[in-house]
Order: structure tokens, then sequence, then C-alpha cells
């Protein structure tokens, strides 16, 4: 027990920086998710086809393979960077946004007919329907999966802790080899603060799924 | 192809779409040679450096690397499925002292990552790397799994429990023989989707120092140097990749099935994206 409260400092530092790559990498993947489940349904056929294949192909790679791609083949490619957090969040960012593409797709499969047919007939271009009227009602719709998707990117950031970047996990391998007589109580410490972050999360997508089940 | 999203485009709108298209794919492809030009300059082409996929050893490790990782996800799957119900049926119990720390040990087991869970067992059970990577996938994706199947049976009408307590049947008898086979039936599509993500997971196998293809092939260029990185990591992403989209296609194909055959299913509304209409 004591090696927990010892080890707070180092602790701290890691949920920060877990917090820290989660919620980046939350961000760019929600907008860059957005945007390839917007080029999914455009008229545009190269747009389609290249939205599908990257969706297809990074939703069955491996997370340690996208990391290991950011951190050891981008470099080799000329993309060179100062910190290791930045290849991780090139690396979650680029899964966790073929994930939430498929989320806000199935959202706009979710939007009745009729709101598109109703958009055009009063004139819209395919950017204002979408903008407009498809994408507000979709995403509504797809919030709860889109929490479990963010939840699922703070459990992910944990592989970024293999890769050189000290976030809750680093620091847990670390304390765990330093603290060899307690490697139990240093996991479980490390535990503590992952859910510290999932719980709370889990909670507000069942409450927003309770909420929108009832306006249903 | 048209969809309900925009109008049928006309010379003009195709005209332009065929043009972006053009560019895209030549922005893409300038990319792309830019890669490999710069992989090129650094003599990754060099046919030396893939003629060690000339050589039986290389296949056999890259082989052994495919079958720890498909035989630590296979292990994982049995024991995880049946852990899965139990931990299901446990969690609907009628009874509040069973189904109370259920439901706390699953949002446990939900939030936490998987490979804590793996570097957990491997360091406090002192353990094989094996048997940590299987217990690793075992729970998390056990309480997934429980998860899969409770909201199968949540979604079950509710006169099928109704009538299952009618004819007599216990609690537990009507959950074993009239609701858990519709609702793994109901939830085959996203068991088999969970079956790829345990798949993909057995790759966080890498970290916990498991043998499996990565980590193969990456002990494989410590032994033959760091130019043959390269090569073998785009073969060992390549094989991987390539599992993965075949079991993808499985659930996809065992989704379909299950909505022609619809069993239980209900027809779905027309809606905005799907209604793409092959002309």
């Amino acid at each position: 027990m004591d090696v927990i409260i010892e080890s707070l400092p180092q602790y701290w530092d890691g949920f920060l920086r877990t917090l820290f790559l989660a919620v980046v990498s939350g961000i760019i993947a929600l907008v860059v998710g957005t945007l390839l489940a917007a080029a999914r349904v455009s008229p545009v056929t190269a747009l389609r086809g290249f939205s599908m294949a990257y969706v297809e192909v990074v939703r069955n790679t491996p997370l340690t393979i996208a990391f290991f791609f950011a951190a050891v083949v981008l470099p080799r490619l000329g993309v060179t960077f100062q910190q290791f957090e930045i290849a991780a969040i090139i690396a979650l960012s680029a899964y966790t946004s073929a994930f939430i593409a498929e989320a806000v797709r199935s959202g706009v499969n979710s939007v009745p007919v009729g709101q598109a047919e109703a958009a055009r007939s009063i004139g819209m271009k395919f950017s204002q329907v979408l903008s407009l009227i498809i994408l507000p009602q979709a995403l509504r719709t797809v919030i709860p999966p889109m929490i479990n998707i963010l939840i699922a990117l703070v459990k992910n950031s944990s592989v970024a802790g293999a890769f050189y970047v000290l976030e809750l996990f680093g620091y847990g391998k670390q304390l765990a080899n330093e603290h060899g007589d307690a490697v139990m109580w240093v996991l479980v410490g490390v535990a503590f603060f992952y859910l510290l972050i999932t719980v709370p999360l889990g909670y507000v997508a069942h409450q927003v799924e309770r909420k929108v089940a009832i306006a249903r | 192809m048209t969809s309900v999203l925009y109008d049928v485009p006309g010379p003009k709108a195709r005209r332009v779409s065929l043009i972006g298209s053009i560019i895209g794919v030549v922005v893409i492809g300038a990319l792309l040679a830019l890669a490999l030009v710069t992989l090129a300059q650094q003599g990754i082409f060099q046919a030396q450096r893939w003629a060690i996929f000339g050589q039986a050893d290389v296949w056999s490790l890259i082989f052994n690397g495919i079958g720890a990782t498909l035989s630590a996800a296979a292990i994982a799957a049995v024991i995880a499925f049946p852990l899965g119900l139990l931990l299901c049926l446990m969690r609907i119990s009628d009874v509040a002292w069973i189904r109370v720390p259920t439901r706390i040990v699953l949002e446990f087991l939900r939030g936490m990552p998987v490979v804590l869970m793996m570097l957990f067992v491997l360091l406090v059970f002192a353990t094989s790397s094996f048997i940590a990577v299987v217990a690793g996938l075992v729970l998390y994706n056990a309480a997934i799994f429980a998860e899969i199947i409770r909201a199968g049976i949540q979604s079950l009408p509710k006169g099928q429990r109704e009538a299952g307590l009618a004819i007599g049947l216990t609690s537990f008898q009507s959950r074993l023989s009239v609701e858990l086979p519709q609702a793994i039936r109901r939830m085959l599509p996203s068991l088999v989707a969970q079956l790829v993500v345990l798949l993909k997971d057995t790759s966080l196998g890498y970290i916990v120092a498991y043998g499996e293809l990565l980590r193969a092939v990456q002990v494989m260029a410590d032994f033959l140097g760091p130019q043959f990185l390269f090569p073998v990591f785009f073969v060992a992403a390549a094989i991987y990749i390539a599992i993965n989209l075949a079991v993808s296609r499985l659930a996809i194909w065992i989704e379909r099935r299950g909505s022609k055959k619809a069993a239980g299913g209900v027809a779905k509304a027309p809606t905005a994206g799907v209604s793409t209409i092959v002309k």
C-alpha cells in the first residue's frame, strides 16, 4: 500500500499525460473521423473509395502495429519528432478516427430518408444536406457509442507506455521494476487511475443512452 | 449509383467529381512515391534485404509467430465465451448478492486496459508470458461477451421470459433454454466482431514479451541486423492485417446470413445512407 502513496507524484504525472494523450487524440479523431464519414457518403467516387479503404484497413490493424509504424517507421520516412508523445498521438488518432467514422456513418444511416429528401426538395446542395440536416441528427444519436470509443481510446493509450512515453502504464512498468516486492500494489494503483477516467465516462454514456432512448 | 443524400449528378457535376478524383489520386500517389523514394534512398529496396524471405528459417520463424498469435487468440476465445455466459447469467440473476458483485467486477474489468491485466498476471503471478496474454484476453473479453449477451437478452420481447415462466420453468431454466439461445443468435454478429478485437489484441502480447508475430519479427531483426527490420515489419503487418480482414469478412458474412433468415429480426426502415440503389 505504502508504495502507492510514496509514488503519488509519478502516478499523478502519468495520469495527466494519459489524459493529455486521450484528449488531444480524441479531438483529432473526432474531427478526422467525421470528415471520413462525410467522405464515405459523398458523391465523389474517389473520396468514397479512400474513406472506405482507410476505415477497412485501419480497423483491422492491431494498435501495436500502428504504434510501431508511428514510432519506428515514420521517423525513417523523414517525419521526425522531438518527443514520442507525438508518435503516440499520431497512432492513437489515426486508429481511433476509423472507429469514429464507422460510428458516425451508422448514425447517418439511422436518420430517416425523409429528412434528406425534404432537404433536397427545398434545393439544398449535398454539403448543406449533410452539414445542416443529416449530421446534427446523426451525431446526436451516436453520442453513446462515441463515448465508448473514447473510453477505448483512454485504455488504448496504455500501449504508448510500451513505446517510450511515460504515461500511466509506462510509469507502472517503471515502478514495478523499482519495487519488485510490491508489484501488485503498484499495478493496483495504475488500475485505480485508469478507472478514475473510464468509470465516470461509462456512467455518462449510460445516462446519455437512457436520455436518448426516452426521446425516441 | 445514387443516394438520397444528393441528386443524381449531371454532366457538370460528374466532370467536377472526375477532376477532383484525379487530383486526389495524384496527390496520394505523389505522397506514396515520396515515401518510396525516401525509403529507397535508405536502401530499403536493395535485393539483399528482401532476399531473407527466400530462406526457410525466416518463414518458419514467421509461421511460429503466426501460430503463437492464433493459438493465444483461440485458447482465449474458447475460455472467454463460457466464462462470459456465466458472468452474464450472474449479472442478470434474481439474487441481489450475486448480481451486484458481478456488476462491480464487470465494470472493473471493462474499465481497464488489456495490457495492464496482462502485465498484472505476468508480474504478480510470475507466470509465463503465454499464460499472461491468455489470462488478460480472457478476463477482458469474458466481460465484453457478458455485456453483449446481456444486451441480447434485454432486446428479446418480454413475452419470451413470461411464457417460459408460465409453462413452469424456473427462472434459471427459462434463461438457459428460452432466452440464451435466442440472445446468442441475435448477437452473433457482435460476438464475432468481438472475436476480431480479441485477435487484434493478441498483438499486445508484444509488450509483455510474448513471442507473437510482431515480437517474432522484432527478435528476428535484432538477430539479423537492424537493416532487416523494415522488410520483416512490413511482411508481419501485412499478415496481421490479412488475417484480421479475413475474420471481419466472416463476421459480415454471418451478419448478412442472419439478416436474410430474419431470425425473429424486424425489417429495418429505409434510411439515408444505406438506401444507395445500384442501377
